[in-house]
């Protein structure tokens, strides 16, 4: 029985099997009735909420994309922290600051929401930190140049908007309300890299080049961020039938091709793809095959930066040990102090 | 929707309840933090954290949940000294005020069109 199998009441069909004694027939009892009320809940498109009974595959459904999407946003800090120190001036660097705090925000935000569902946050911690646990893919790759900054904020932070807007009608409540949270704050993040991009279009030669080279490095791996293809993402189905999931991945692709393509239009840059050009039939625009085989591989941990990412994860992580055991020691001898003046009031 | 056994019964899936609280499991207790957006208005459950003592959860909450002038106060309570309703019990606990629609101005429908009533 794993670690949080153990947290969770027997209250499975297992139970059935064993002798009738009067516990196992509650018990029994219990699963029918919250396996009804469950069905109940997804089927009128009502909100499943922390005690309530749900099926462990839901659970772990949620506790592996809720805590994925918590690392992502945690790793998901390095490639522009990384340009904070370089912004080219104080308002951009206030800028990048603000955003990247806000991605450690959101990592926090469904950090919560994932450990409503049984897994303890240092648990979650402690998954990261030994690799147990995946993290969008697109923060493997390197932000070279200040215009990858821009880039990152309107090609990436735009994909995640574009797949976390359903996301926050997700059928666990919690997720959800983490997902409300996150969204309202994202709008800025697309914008503030739109702008960057802008500024430099309409810079000298060298800085519309740069911009275009960011654009051309980041649009494919983008348009990955919304996963396979649907013929190859076996999990979507389930998703979609328990409402977490709202629509496809290519659905969601497809979206948000067509929300850039005129705003790459207003930058006065090029998408790089040969294929891209609207199909008036189905009033959408084609785009070519993207390269799976790469994206796969990078998922495997054979992208640029894999093993940076957690090695300075770690590193950040035992470097600040010292802090933490200091806060908790402090927090110790206040708890002493205040019961022992208590004890002499008395 | 449900499967159903070889003798027809309606399969259950394996499935529970979170029995312990997994916040207990970390090192730093939980926090449940409340803002009041604005002077006249409720604390409102924003969300929760993790943090070593309630000044640290102050500041933290601050810092996680009004970085955009979102409140004018916030309340921190340790997760753990929070007393909740039993979800399971829905139909005992909440059944006082089922079919006591005449609590409710809308079950009166005689004054219907008399002014301002
Ligand atoms: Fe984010
Ligand atoms: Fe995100
Ligand atoms: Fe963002």
């Amino acid at each position: 029985m794993s670690a949080q199998q153990a947290h969770l009441q027997a209250v499975g069909s297992q139970a059935a099997a064993e002798p009738i004694t009067e516990q196992a027939r509650r018990a029994a009892d219990e699963a029918r009735v919250g396996w009804e009320r469950f069905q109940e809940l997804i089927a009128e498109d009502k909100r499943v909420e922390p005690r309530d009974w749900m099926p462990d595959h839901y659970r772990k459904t949620l506790v592996r994309q809720v805590s994925q999407h918590a690392h992502s946003e945690i790793i998901g800090m390095q490639p522009e922290g990384n340009w904070i120190t370089r912004a080219p001036s104080l308002k951009r660097k206030a800028v990048l600051m603000a955003k990247v705090q806000d991605e450690a925000g959101h990592g926090l935000y469904l950090y919560s929401a994932a450990e409503t569902l049984g897994t303890s946050r240092d648990e979650m911690y402690q998954q990261l930190y030994t690799g147990k646990a995946k993290y969008s893919s697109i923060f493997n790759y390197p932000a070279r140049t200040w215009a990858d900054v821009g880039a990152i904020g309107w090609l990436v932070d735009g994909a995640a908007i574009t797949n976390q807007v359903p996301l926050c009608r997700a059928s666990y409540g919690p997720y959800g309300r983490a997902m409300v949270r996150i969204c309202k704050e994202e709008s800025f993040h697309q914008r503030q890299g739109w702008e960057i991009l802008y500024t430099l279009s309409h810079g000298t030669e060298a800085q519309k080049q740069m911009a275009q080279d960011a654009v051309d490095r980041f649009y494919g791996p983008a348009l990955q961020m919304f996963g396979p293809p649907d013929d190859e993402s076996p999990n979507s189905q389930q998703s979609m039938a328990w409402n977490i999931k709202r629509f496809s991945n290519d659905e969601l692709r497809q979206r948000f091709v067509d929300m850039i393509v005129p705003q790459a239009e207003a930058l006065g840059l090029t998408l790089p793809d040969p294929d891209l050009k609207w199909n008036e039939e189905r009033g959408h625009y084609d785009f070519g095959e993207l390269d799976w085989d790469e994206f796969f591989s990078v998922v495997k941990g054979n992208g640029p930066l894999n093993h940076q990412r957690l090695a300075h994860y770690r590193r950040a992580r035992d470097e600040g040990a010292w802090v933490r055991e200091a806060a908790a020691a402090y927090a110790a001898k206040q708890d002493a102090q205040a019961r022992e003046t208590a004890l002499l009031s008395a | 929707m449900p499967d159903k056994t070889p003798e027809g019964t309606e399969e259950i899936p394996a499935g529970g309840v979170v029995a312990t609280d997994p916040a207990d499991r970390s090192a730093w207790p939980l926090w449940e933090v409340f803002v009041r957006s604005a002077r006249g208005l409720s604390h409102v459950h924003a969300g929760s954290l993790h943090a070593p003592d309630a000044s640290m959860a102050l500041r933290n909450a601050r810092d996680l949940y009004t970085r955009r002038n979102e409140g004018t106060s916030i309340w921190v309570v340790p997760a753990a000294e929070i007393t909740a309703s039993d979800p399971d019990s829905k139909g005992g606990f909440f059944e006082s005020p089922q079919g006591k629609a005449y609590r409710h101005a809308t079950y009166y429908t005689q004054s219907e069109g008399v002014p301002h009533l």
